[in-house]
């Protein structure tokens, strides 16, 4: 007969679900969005999903950068690609294109993963940040970012990022921030994924 | 003494086994004209994730949404849109990245385009997902990017559509089908994520 112990360990949890919320945070005339708790070797992999992020400022850039530090320092050394679809609202512009102006190459500056959202009260960016085995101390840190905007009041922006921060220590702090102004609004989630 | 009923109710899951994407919906397609999720759009969740799994079509088509902000009464919000897709056929002599004019919108009304035509062989489907981002605000324009690959003709082709529905309204519903002809067969789930 089956005692209660050999009930409860009998339960397969590991296949419950694979997707856990480690933390959500909300902006509010923030300076900056920043986990340096929850990022270590639990997981193999983590997600950032990004939901409606408004800047207080026009032409807002949003970049992201990496601590190796625990959020002491933001300057992790990356090397990145960035391309965009862009469609404008008046069907004049429509074209899938590298951006030169906005990858990487050995570089300690932020990472943007999207440009130029305006202040109108409906704008802003959603997407996600796929984060892989930030607690390495053998590989380097890849990342991919896949975002989708409203770009300077009349264009639809997809731009696909990725690289890696070129470093064999373990990251385990990532900050979100606009190259100008404030984050006015916007919810960002890191998630833990359950391989 | 505990009864069965007892440890039932009494069952509390360890912190941090069970998962934040939760599903909420699946449909299964047989000879269907559309697949509509008219309940489960709400402030529930603040993220939609969609899941294609072998869509089939009847006839040659593309599998194409749209949302509605009336509950289903009617499908066409404005949207602004962008596609591209990257296409390699089975005889290596086409292997191509480019933006795709003629699928995305401009401030329409049309369903967006989510693949290229899909063959009708018996093999042939697409599969991939949509992602639906905080449906029910009532003060942001609503993002959606897509990325699903598709068997079409001999090709394999990934496209890639992203967009926004021009609206502060809430959206509270989604509908797919097919350009042309029923949805022959496959699976749509609809996940929340906390």
């Amino acid at each position: 007969m089956s005692t209660y112990n050999a009930i409860r360990y009998n339960v397969d949890y590991a296949n419950v679900g694979s997707l856990k919320l480690i933390s959500t945070q909300t902006a509010s005339g923030s300076a900056s969005i920043s986990f340096t708790t929850g990022l270590d070797s639990t997981y193999d992999e983590y997600w950032f999903i990004l939901n409606n992020i408004h800047p207080s400022a026009n032409n807002g850039g949003l970049g992201i950068n990496f601590s190796t530090d625990g959020g002491s320092n933001w300057n992790v050394t990356k090397t990145t690609t960035s391309f965009v679809a862009e469609h404008s609202e008046n069907n004049t512009i429509a074209q899938l294109r590298y951006d030169t102006n906005y990858d990487l190459a050995q570089s300690t500056a932020d990472q943007e993963i999207c440009q130029n959202i305006y202040t109108g009260n409906d704008e802003s960016v959603s997407g996600i940040v796929k984060l892989y085995n930030p607690s390495s101390t053998t590989y380097v840190k890849h990342f991919i970012s896949n975002t989708q905007s409203y770009f300077a009041s009349a264009r639809s922006w997809h731009n696909l990022v990725a690289g890696y921060c070129n470093t064999t220590s373990a990251i385990n702090g990532v900050i979100f921030r606009f190259d100008t102004g404030n984050i006015d609004d916007g919810i960002i989630q890191l998630f833990g994924v359950k391989q | 003494m505990s009864t069965y009923n007892a440890i039932k109710y009494d069952f509390t899951p360890p912190a941090g086994t069970f998962g934040d994407m939760v599903l909420i919906s699946e449909q299964t397609a047989s000879a269907s004209a559309s697949i509509s999720f008219t309940s489960g759009i709400d402030s529930t969740y603040r993220t939609y994730y969609f899941k294609f799994i072998n869509m089939h079509p009847a006839s040659l088509s593309r599998l194409i949404f749209q949302t509605s902000t009336n509950g289903g009464s009617s499908y066409g919000v404005i949207m602004t849109s962008t596609t591209f897709g990257a296409y390699h056929n089975e005889g290596n002599t086409e292997a191509v990245l480019q933006y795709l004019a003629g699928g995305d919108n401009a401030q329409t009304t049309a369903f967006q385009e989510l693949t290229p035509i899909i063959a009708t062989t018996n093999d042939a489907c697409c599969s991939g997902e949509l992602w639906l981002f905080n449906p029910s605000s009532t003060t942001y324009v609503k993002h959606f990017m897509s990325n699903i690959n598709t068997e079409n003709q001999t090709y394999s082709f990934q496209y890639f559509s992203a967009g926004y529905f021009n609206t502060t309204s809430a959206v509270n519903a989604v509908q797919f089908k097919m350009s042309s002809g029923n949805i022959d067969a496959g699976i749509i789930q609809m996940y929340g994520i906390a």
